[in-house]
This record gives structure tokens, C-alpha cells and sequence, in this order.
């Protein structure tokens, strides 16, 4: 059994990296996350950890070296936020097509202009065109939690996909909570080291990043789509073995009181630990309300979310990022309504967009949004005049 | 010590025919024996350019050595991340040979001097034990012959034309060299193919060292610069014969002339061989020559003797 | 298009996974001029060699007897399916014992 710790979000992504017994840690500092990589140092400088720690001067040579690294056979580390991430962002691609397991903690934080430190989900939503397996922990424990289990996915024979842990910028990443924490020897028995993919060797040269034309490249994106979906497979099977290893049990999303609720709030990160508490306090109060956790953005797990929504009478989705002049607005609203037309359910979904830039999210807030969304019920999607609504901001 | 000659090159060729570089290509003749000089031992990381391109079109590999390319500014990186990795996985215990197995971070003038160029100077910063290769062909040369840091003055480029208001480039190179040894890195060498013998020196002297190493190719580029295929190495022989280019190396501090070239041919020679110069003026060719004389009177006063001698008209 | 492999049997990341699989795109059809090595002018100074950018010249351990009786441990051949024509090596031969001719197809 591990040891309980008062660990922030960061320390305990550092602690989770350090279990994995990362060969290369490469990364820049960026608020929110900073912590993580003076953690990882201190760790190194300790004999903690026994890895090469770069200094790299920029997030995008971050990314860069981690590319190099994994491809010469090493379990690599990198962590960002914002600005950094979209930096990396170029690698980004390039590391999913390369089909290289490298596993990124990202501290979610508002994207410039103005600049803004504090958390909301823009830069992961940002990132997650990039082809990556994305996660959005909920808490400290889930954070650490993920990033070992990433490196369980990531260099599964039959992924070999770069993944992604996001936790909340400021509200995980420095809120100091309980943490069970995994040990080297049982982060190493449930994802061991195995160096499956392409490695660049002497004795077996091979060439990595060629120039594809155009009757060669399409079949690598098709390659990459596929391995994306069959990887929900290991992700479940991963899952599971992390229960069985170390107890707490993960879903790809999961229900609170969905299977009766009128009003469905989905929700990611730390919101829906405000959610959950306030669904108990509501649900005393008469109100059906469900919260759907999504824990897996990239594949969307739309299976387990459709079965959490299929019973509701309205669906309210939370954003905690915009995609300007879209015709969704918020990203996890626009999965949200795509998982729901393609399975025929006919019920309105409204997008509520909350706490960007790091505003609060507070409780009295999803309250107007569940009975906003309350009053949608009945409605057919064509007759609703907005389908988003900006929460807590001044007019 | 023996000497190296060009019958000590090794036969093994690690660079494969059926490459799309262009006929007399430059910068191929620097790649075959920059390989051949380093043996198998490698991994290289190269950046986007025209050796990439035209070495690794899918599903074809020029190359008999590890290779991987990632994108245009990061070769530096790149190779800074494999260094790091060989480092962790020997102390590990999990690489499968125990061999030294020399990192090299290969880069046009494109990928070093401009867009490169955080990159490069992160990795050299770091120390990392990478043997960095800048192959210069003066110019963007892959996308088409547009200008860069690297283009001398008055060089005809897509982006640099010369017409009524424009003289082609009007800005000199940028000396990459400078920032190189700016960051107190052990090894610095410029070499050129048409002295092989000196290339080969070099190129094993920087790869024996525990880096960061630097080396700058001249690599000329026949679309580029305007010059019948079959003139590459006479071209290359110019430009050390007119003191254009000037072979030398910087070893923990100390600088040496390694081609001495007593009397100099005229910078002309050099200028009237390339099309990219063939708009320039008696006026112009007179202020490259000032400056080609300014150069080597600073090489020589560093070195300490006059290892580049006085232009000697033919 | 028909006989090109498709996305379930191609190594990941476009990797390429064959060293040297180029000498399979033979690069001969380039060349409007090919080099010609007269054997019993050519010295074996291995310049052709060593200047070929591709390489398209061959060393071969041939021994060779020139008519005036001078013998070679080795033979410079131009590999035609590879030399596209560049000249260097020609001009390059210090006894000019290369000729470029025009290629007749």
C-alpha cells in the first residue's frame, strides 16, 4: 500500500513521474505548473530519481527533446501549461503520427490575450486536435493516479500514442490534498518498462520522420485514427488493472445519480467536485439532477457517456474553454451533442460556459444552470433561440 | 601521427545512392563523407531541409545509419533528448551495446542559424555530448532559394533579387561561428570538402571529443548559386583560394588556420564563377574584396601569423 | 495506386525500416551526359571516387594492366544505374582520363 502524503496537484504528478522511474525529464517552467518540474529537480538532485533532467530553454524544445529521448528507447516526462503548450504544440503532431509514448502533465490555464495565469480548460481543448490520448483529473490523487497509469497506455504494444493528464491550473495543481502515493516498485510492476516501439539503435538502423507524399501520407493518419480507437480497449483494460494493483477504481466518465436525473450536468476537472456537492445538497431539495464526470476526452468515450444521458430530459453541458465562431462554442459541448445525434437522442443539450480566466465557479452557479437547463425541458433543440450561455460574466 | 589521405577514406558507404539531390550537389558530398568519417556509431537528428527531403522520401532511406527527423527549428533538441536518453539507459543498464554511440544534430543554415537557433545554443549551453554538423548552402535552399542569415552580401536569392532599388542581400552573414564559441563549447571547425583531408581531421576530431562540438560545411548548391553541375569542388577550392571561406579550428580556446593559403586569388574569381553574383558591379566587387581583406587580416592577427597571404593577381 | 501497401500493413510513424532502401530508385534517367572512364589513362588516384556525390562511381578491387604495362590492384567503374550525369568527376581527374558524351537513348 502507498503512503499517504499532503501532496499539491504538481507535486503529485512529480511524485507519479518519479514512480515511473522516468530515464528523461525535459521541461520548462510556466505558472501554473512550475512546482512539477522544481519537484522532478529536487528529486534528481536527491538521487530520488535517477534520470537525465534537461534544462531546455523553451517548452517547444521541451517537447522536442522528449521526442528524441522516447525515440532512442527512454521513458520520458514533460509538463506544461498554456502559452507552453501551444509553444509545443508544432510536436505536438509530430509525436502522435511518430507514435512515441511520451506522457505530458498539463496544469490547465487561460490562454493569452490578456494574459492570465489562472485555470480554465483552453489549452487542453486547444491541444486536443494534436492526436494525443487526453485525460482531465479531478483532484490531486487522480492526477497522480493518471500519469502512471498514462505510461501504462501510452507504451502498450498496441498504442504507442502519446498521452495527456490535465488537472486544474492553480485549484489542483497547488491545492494541497491527501494523496496515496504509489511506489516505485508497484508503479514498475503495473506499467513495466518495455521499449516496444521504434528506437533508434546502431545495430538496427532505421529512418524515423521521412517525407510522406501524397500517395503515402493519408495511410498513416488512417493508422493513427485506428490505434486512437482501438485504444479504448487497453485504456479500459489499463483501468482495470490499476484497480486491481492499487484499489482505486477509474471509468472513462462516471455517473452521479444520472440513471434518475432529469437534469444532466456534465462537467471536467474540478468542477465536478463542486458539482457533486452540490447534486447531494439539490437532490435534498427535490431537484433531479445527475452529474456526468468526463475523465477521458481524447478517445471520447462516447459509449459510457451516452449511457449516463440517454434517461435525461435536458442535458447541461459545462465549458470551461471557447472555440470562437463556432457552431458549438464550447468543445465539450460540441462531443457532448455529436455522441447524442449520433444515437438518435432528441432531447435539448444547452452549453453553459463558466470560470474562465479563473473565475470562480461556485455552487449558486450551477444552481441557475441547472434550472436555466430545467427550463429547456420539453423543448426540441430547433426551437431554442441559444444553445450557450455565458455564466458569471458581467454584461 | 599519420597523416590522413584520401586513400585512408573508408570504403563502407552509409550514405545510399537514389537520393533525390540535385546533380553535383555540395551539400551530398558532405553528407557521404560526413558519415564515412564518423563511422556507424550514430544517431543522427536532422532538421527539415534539402538533405532530409531528398534523402527520405517514404518509402526510401538514403541512410544505413539510425535517423530521425522532427521539424525544422529542433535538430538540437532533438539530439540533446537522444544524448540524454543514451546517458539514462546506460546508467540503467538497458542499452543494448556497449559501445560509444556519438549523437550528431545535422541542420542547413535554415535550421542553425535562424529558425534553429534557440535550439542550438539550449544544447550548447547545456553541454550535451552532440556533435553538431551545419551544412551551408548559404540560402533557404529547399523551399526554393530564398535568403537567409547565412546568404552573403550581395548574394542573388528569390528574396534578396537584385533589380533597380535592391542589390540582392545587403546585409553579411551572420557568424554563426562567433555565437557557437560564444557559448565556451570545446570544439569549433570550419571545413570544406575540396581539402578532405583536412574534413576528415576535423570531423573525427570534433566526433572524439565530448561535446558540444560544432562544425561548419561549406556545402555550395548548384540551383542556388548558379553554376554548371560539374563545378562543385572547383568552386569549393575557390573559396578558400580567394579567402572567401577559410578553414580553421577553435580548441579549448585556441585558434588555428588549418589550410594555409600563402598568396590569395582575387575575390572575383570566386564572384564571376556563381550567377547569384553575376549582377554585381566593379564598384561591388571592389567593397567584397575590402571586406574579404579586413576578415583575414583579423584571422591572421588572431592566429598569430600570416597564414592567408596578400591577393596575388593570376 | 492498386499494389501499394495500405494502412494495416505499413510500419508505424512512416518509419522505414530497410537502411539504404534508396539504391531501389535508380536515378540514371537523370543524366543527359554520362562520364566516361578511360581505364588506361586513369591513375587510380581515387579523386572520381571520392568527389562523386551520390555515389555513382564504383571502387573495385579489379586489377588492371594498362598496355604500357602499368598494373592496378584496383578499377574505378561508373555505376550507370545511379550517375546523373554531374560532371564533377570529370572535371575533377587530374590526367583527364573521364569524358562526358552525350547519353543516347
Amino acid at each position: 500500500m502507498g503512503k499517504l502524503m499532503p501532496l499539491s496537484g504538481n507535486y503529485a504528478v512529480a511524485y507519479a513521474a518519479k514512480a515511473a522511474d522516468v530515464d528523461v525529464v525535459a521541461a520548462y517552467p510556466i505558472t501554473p505548473q512550475t512546482a512539477v518540474v522544481e519537484k522532478l529537480a529536487e528529486f534528481v538532485a536527491n538521487g530520488e530519481l535517477n534520470a537525465e533532467f534537461l534544462h531546455v530553454e523553451s517548452e517547444h524544445s521541451a517537447l522536442s527533446a522528449v521526442v528524441g529521448a522516447s525515440a532512442a528507447g527512454a521513458r520520458v516526462f514533460t509538463a506544461t501549461s498554456s502559452q507552453g503548450l501551444l509553444l509545443m504544440y508544432e510536436i505536438m503532431h509530430i509525436a502522435s503520427t511518430m507514435r512515441l509514448p511520451i506522457v505530458m502533465g498539463i496544469a490547465t490555464r487561460a490562454i493569452s490575450a490578456p494574459i492570465n495565469i489562472w485555470c480554465d480548460h483552453s489549452d487542453f481543448m486547444a491541444a486536443a486536435d494534436a492526436g494525443w490520448i487526453m485525460f482531465m483529473a479531478i483532484n490531486a490523487q487522480e492526477a497522480h493516479d493518471l500519469v502512471i497509469t498514462a505510461y501504462r497506455i501510452a507504451e502498450d504494444p498496441g498504442v504507442h500514442i502519446p498521452v495527456a493528464v490535465g488537472y486544474d491550473g492553480f485549484i489542483v495543481s497547488h491545492t494541497i490534498e491527501p494523496v496515496n502515493v504509489i511506489e516505485k516498485e508497484e508503479a514498475l510492476s503495473y506499467a513495466p518498462k518495455r521499449a516496444t516501439w521504434f528506437i533508434l539503435n546502431p545495430e538496427k538502423p532505421i529512418t524515423m520522420g521521412s517525407l510522406a507524399s501524397p500517395e503515402w501520407y493519408y495511410e498513416f493518419r488512417v493508422q493513427l485514427q485506428k490505434a486512437i480507437e482501438n485504444s479504448k480497449e487497453v485504456i479500459s483494460t489499463a483501468f482495470r488493472e490499476f484497480r486491481q494493483h492499487f484499489g482505486r477504481e477509474y471509468r472513462e466518465a462516471d455517473g452521479y445519480y444520472t440513471d434518475d436525473a432529469d437534469v444532466v450536468l456534465v462537467t471536467m476537472g474540478s468542477i465536478t467536485g463542486t458539482a457533486i456537492s452540490y447534486a447531494e445538497e439539490a437532490r435534498k431539495a427535490g431537484l433531479k439532477v445527475g452529474i456526468l464526470n468526463i475523465r477521458l476526452f481524447r478517445p471520447f468515450p462516447e459509449e459510457e457517456v451516452f449511457k449516463h444521458i440517454e434517461r435525461a430530459k435536458v442535458v447541461a453541458v459545462i465549458d470551461r474553454a471557447i472555440n470562437p465562431g463556432s457552431s458549438f462554442v464550447g468543445p465539450l459541448y460540441s462531443e457532448m451533442v455529436v455522441t447524442a445525434f449520433k444515437r438518435g437522442l432528441d432531447v435539448p443539450i444547452a452549453n453553459y460556459v463558466i470560470g474562465l480566466g479563473g473565475r470562480a465557479v461556485l455552487r449558486s452557479h450551477l444552481d441557475l444552470i441547472v434550472k436555466h437547463a430545467h427550463g429547456l425541458s420539453g423543448k426540441k433543440m430547433r426551437d431554442i433561440e441559444s444553445h450557450y450561455t455565458f455564466v458569471g460574466v458581467r454584461e | 601521427m599519420s597523416t590522413f589521405t584520401i586513400a585512408s577514406i573508408p570504403k563502407e558507404e552509409l550514405l545510399a545512392p537514389g537520393h533525390r539531390m540535385c546533380q553535383g550537389c555540395g551539400a551530398a558530398i558532405v553528407m557521404r563523407h560526413l558519415l564515412k568519417a564518423l563511422g556507424r556509431n550514430v544517431i543522427i537528428a536532422h532538421a527539415t531541409g534539402c538533405v532530409e527531403v531528398t534523402t527520405t522520401l517514404y518509402p526510401e532511406t538514403a541512410w544505413r545509419v539510425p535517423w530521425i527527423h522532427v521539424a525544422f527549428e529542433n535538430a538540437a533538441a532533438v539530439a540533446s533528448g537522444i544524448e540524454a536518453a543514451l546517458k539514462s539507459l546506460k546508467k540503467k543498464g538497458f542499452l543494448s551495446y556497449e559501445k560509444r554511440v556519438k549523437v550528431v544534430a545535422i541542420g542547413g543554415d535554415g535550421g542553425t542559424v535562424d529558425i534553429g537557433l534557440q535550439a542550438l545554443s539550449g544544447m550548447l549551453e547545456r553541454g550535451h555530448d552532440v556533435l553538431y554538423v551545419l551544412y551551408d548552402n548559404e540560402a533557404y535552399m529547399n523551399t526554393g532559394i530564398q535568403r537567409s542569415g547565412a546568404t552573403p552580401l550581395y548574394a542573388w536569392t528569390t528574396t534578396t533579387p537584385a533589380g533597380s532599388v535592391w542589390r540582392g542581400e545587403w546585409r553579411r552573414k551572420k557568424d554563426i561561428i562567433g555565437i557557437v564559441k560564444a557559448h565556451g563549447v570545446p570544439y569549433v571547425a570550419t571545413v570544406n570538402f575540396a581539402y578532405i583531408s583536412d574534413f576528415y581531421t576535423k570531423l573525427r576530431k570534433a566526433a572524439e571529443i565530448e561535446g558540444p562540438t560544432f562544425i561548419h560545411a561549406y556545402s555550395p548548391c548548384v540551383p542556388g548559386w548558379r553554376y554548371e553541375p560539374h563545378l562543385t569542388v572547383k568552386i569549393a577550392k575557390l573559396a578558400v583560394q580567394t579567402g572567401i571561406w577559410v578553414n580553421y579550428e577553435i580548441e579549448k580556446g585556441v585558434f588555428r588556420v588549418t589550410t594555409p593559403v600563402p598568396k590569395r586569388l582575387p575575390v572575383e574569381e570566386y564572384l564571376k564563377a556563381q550567377g547569384r553574383f553575376a549582377h554585381l558591379t566593379k564598384e561591388e566587387v571592389e567593397a567584397i574584396q575590402k571586406l574579404v581583406d579586413e576578415d583575414i587580416e583579423y584571422i591572421n592577427k588572431i592566429a598569430g601569423a600570416t597564414l592567408i597571404g596578400p591577393v596575388e593577381k593570376k | 495506386m492498386a499494389s501499394l501497401p495500405g494502412w494495416r500493413d505499413l510500419p508505424r510513424g512512416a518509419t522505414i525500416l530497410e537502411p539504404g532502401s534508396s539504391i531501389r530508385y535508380k536515378t540514371a534517367n537523370w543524366r543527359v551526359l554520362k562520364p566516361v572512364i578511360d581505364q588506361e589513362k586513369c591513375v587510380r588516384c581515387r579523386i572520381c571516387w571520392t568527389y562523386c556525390p551520390e555515389p555513382a562511381i564504383l571502387e573495385l578491387d579489379e586489377p588492371y594492366t594498362t598496355k604500357s604495362g602499368r598494373t592496378f590492384k584496383v578499377t574505378y567503374t561508373v555505376d550507370y544505374d545511379y550517375c546523373k550525369g554531374c560532371g564533377v568527376c570529370a572535371e575533377e581527374c587530374p590526367v583527364k582520363a573521364i569524358t562526358m558524351v552525350e547519353e543516347v537513348r
